[in-house]
């Protein structure tokens, strides 16, 4: 039958090449990313997240506090930072973070994600000051703090080494890191859409660094900036050779580029990716990534909910986190709201697929 | 590929491989489909169908949806549009407003106004002929899509005229082809539990047999997701493949799926959610293995989908994105969240995406402009 010779023998053979488990090189990867084939890269990248990690599907309980908006890195893919001294630039201070804790707390998270901008104004003392107060207060919480170009920040602010950032954190109470700032993880890209922020190879120094010290962290990408298929797949291979250093990435964790509010936006026009490019990014990446990295998060957040569903499908095995708070899409204009557990359990379930609550490091806490 | 090699030990493959065969499916075969869980094969079978029936263009309308009234005498359960006619949240719109909207919408390059209300029994007959004559005087180039087949059943009993009569009143008034809402599900059972007071599916066929014996085109929608079962909706496609036979007056089929915020259902049924994306898609691509071959056009209606799912629709056998849709008031009202207005450039990036060939279309399916 014609329907099932149809698609490209090259992409087949890619697709043969990921399922028998061995690596796919930067060409057949970049193919696979702009063939578009995604019912056909789904039931590949499905297969292989099948025996990859089973049919459980995770969620962690957990919210996303901003301690600051005032940020000089300016990246034209943002709206939620402003300048240092804006009269819409905010710091929280300790008490207003630990309140807000308190409020996830009761809600049931287990994970507090915080990071805010590139904020000249603060100093190392802030950063240990919250992590300790934090440890106190909430010890059975989990501190996912800071992402690498915080990190470079603080170095560059202190005078200090990524390492001696990171050692001091890590000994007031940081015990893992969220994988922003990837965003694409090529110079060219990055001299266009964040010109201020830290190079690739930074992104990866900190990372390196920080998984040597025992720090896992995650790894991101925002696709839809403008980057080519060859950009993404570069991004996918970085990755990969980093974790095959360390080990110590958890999960890996796409996200579409939201242009709303955002300068790349208002002068490129720009659209948002559309759904098959976001189930073509998470099955390659579960194709090229998940026998490393196991886990591969669905974007409620920037996809929505059936489109998570799908992701699930097509390679992802995470559901991602219940956000009880969320700034930094929402700014774009994109309505975002709390995702409590029971949806997100009905979610899963409605794809016939277990549900199961996580930690931080993907421990399963609770079964449905 | 192993994987591909195994999809031959199915049940599902060896329908395909008949529906390929350009036979026609019978119900059992089609309960078979959308019962077997093998979405990549409905999937791969519904876009081979799509590619030889209809190409590689993806359509969309640019259009104007006005909602003249929400007071409705049938009170539907599904329904979190419509007042009662004593409320005072209860709304008609003048044929002034009207105009104006109509107005804004050639303006915006609109080409259509799709124009559906309730079941207002304070509205007299003129106000239907006065709405379409004044439009169509103002502004001919408008394609005036109005009224659903549960509308007509209800002006034909409100006013004591038959189906007959009424559509050829409107037409005779401007009225050129309806839109294909009110079809629910075409299930007498159902239909009374969920719709009593409206159009059973005998007389919404009925209605639409007549109009297109007058020569007035129309859709056909299967609101799904509900409370049905997968073989109700195969064998609501089904009815709508037996009149396509006699009449060939549908010109495309819309699945709209059911959004349960704010619906009495809900309140009934709390547990309702609006059913998954792997459901939508696979009932996409059963409508174009079972209708594909009489309906052409199915639709992914991007207002009720979000533009990602429907663009993913698109590889499962949809050929049409419906419109760039000012003001839908009907879903949103039953929360969902898309937004208002998709412009015609997303539209084209976004079926430019999908590797597929943009084009805006006529009411009736006429390609006005392509890019590629």
């Amino acid at each position: 039958m014609k329907l099932l010779e149809s698609a490209d023998s090259e992409v087949v053979a890619a697709l043969e090449k990921a399922l028998a488990g061995e690596k796919l090189s930067l060409k057949e990867v970049a193919l696979l990313l702009g063939s578009r084939d995604v019912k056909l890269l789904a039931l590949a990248a499905d297969e292989l997240r099948r025996r990859q990690v089973g049919d459980t599907v995770t969620f962690v309980i957990d919210t996303n506090i901003n301690y600051t908006n005032a940020c000089i890195s300016g990246c034209k893919f943002c709206a939620f930072y402003r300048a240092p001294g804006s009269s819409e630039a905010y710091t929280l201070s300790v008490e207003e973070i630990l309140e807000k804790i308190a409020r996830a707390v009761k809600l049931g998270a287990t994970q507090v994600l915080l990071q805010g901008g590139l904020n000249p104004e603060l100093s190392i003392e802030y950063y240990e000051e919250v992590l300790q107060r934090v440890r106190e207060r909430f010890p059975q919480v989990q501190r996912h703090f800071f992402s690498p170009s915080e990190i470079v920040h603080i170095s560059r602010v202190e005078g200090l080494s990524i390492r001696e950032v990171l050692s001091r954190l890590k000994e007031a109470g940081l015990q893992s890191m969220p994988g922003g700032g990837a965003e694409i993880l090529s110079d060219r890209i990055r001299r266009e859409v964040s010109p201020n922020k830290i190079s690739w190879r930074e992104w990866r120094e900190v990372m390196l660094v920080a998984h040597e010290l025992g720090i896992p962290t995650t790894a991101t990408m925002v696709f839809g900036l403008g980057e080519s298929s060859e950009d993404r797949a570069r991004h996918l291979l970085r990755l990969r050779e980093m974790q095959a250093k360390t080990h110590g990435f958890t999960a890996f964790i796409p996200w579409g580029f939201k242009p709303g509010n955002t300068a790349l936006a208002a002068r490129h026009r720009i659209y948002e990716a559309g759904g098959i490019d976001y189930l073509t990014v998470v099955a390659v990446a579960r194709l090229v990534l998940g026998e490393s990295f196991k886990n591969i998060q669905a974007s409620w957040l920037t996809q929505g909910e059936r489109m998570a569903q799908l992701a699930l499908c097509s390679g992802a095995n995470d559901f991602g986190g219940t956000m009880i708070e969320e700034n930094v899409v929402k700014a774009t204009g994109y309505e975002t709201r709390y995702l409590p557990p029971d949806r997100i359990v009905a979610l899963i379930k409605q794809i016939s697929r277990p549900a199961a609550q996580r930690d931080t490091l993907y421990n399963i806490l609770k079964r449905f | 590929m192993r994987l591909l090699h195994e999809l031959r030990n199915s049940e599902a493959y060896e329908i395909a491989e008949k529906a390929l065969a350009g036979e026609e499916l019978s119900r059992q075969e089609g309960y078979a489909l959308i019962e077997s869980d093998n979405l990549f094969l409905l999937g791969a079978l519904a876009d081979e169908l799509r590619r030889r029936q209809v190409g590689d263009i993806v359509t969309f309308v640019v259009n104007r949806q006005i909602n003249y009234t929400n007071a409705c005498v049938s009170a539907c359960d599904f329904c979190a549009f419509y007042r009662t006619p004593e409320s005072g949240e209860a709304y008609t719109l003048s044929i002034e407003e009207i105009l104006e909207k109509a107005a804004q919408a050639a303006r915006e390059g609109a080409t259509e106004l799709h124009i559906v209300g309730s079941h207002n029994p304070e509205l007299p007959f003129e106000y239907y002929e006065e709405m379409l004559r004044e439009i169509r005087r103002h502004f001919p180039a408008l394609h005036l899509k109005a009224f659903t087949a549960t509308e007509i059943a209800f002006f034909s009993k409100n006013f004591g005229m038959s189906v007959r009569e009424v559509l050829s009143r409107l037409k005779e008034a401007g009225l050129k082809s309806m839109p294909g809402g009110g079809a629910e599900i075409l299930d007498e059972e159902l239909r009374k539990k969920l719709c009593p007071g409206k159009a059973s599916a005998k007389e919404w066929l009925s209605v639409m047999r007549t109009a297109h014996e007058l020569g007035i085109k129309s859709n056909a929608t299967m609101l799904f997701g509900h409370v049905e079962s997968l073989r109700q909706r195969v064998d609501h496609m089904l009815k709508l493949r037996e009149l396509q036979k006699t009449t060939h007056g549908f010109m495309s089929f819309i699945p709209l799926v059911y959004h349960p915020e704010n619906t009495p259902l809900k309140r009934s049924m709390p547990e309702l959610m609006r059913t998954s994306a792997l459901d939508v898609l696979r009932t996409i691509a059963v409508a174009r293995v079972l209708l594909g071959d009489s309906f052409r056009n199915i639709r992914a209606y991007w207002v009720m989908l979000g533009k990602k799912l429907a663009q993913v629709a698109l590889h499962y056998g949809a050929n049409d994105l419906d419109g760039t849709v000012v003001e839908e008031r009907v879903a949103h009202a039953a929360g969902a969240k898309t937004a208002q207005l998709a412009t015609r450039e997303e539209l084209i990036s976004l079926i430019r995406e999908a590797k597929r060939i943009p084009a805006q279309r006529s009411t009736d399916y006429e390609i006005i402009q392509r890019w590629g």
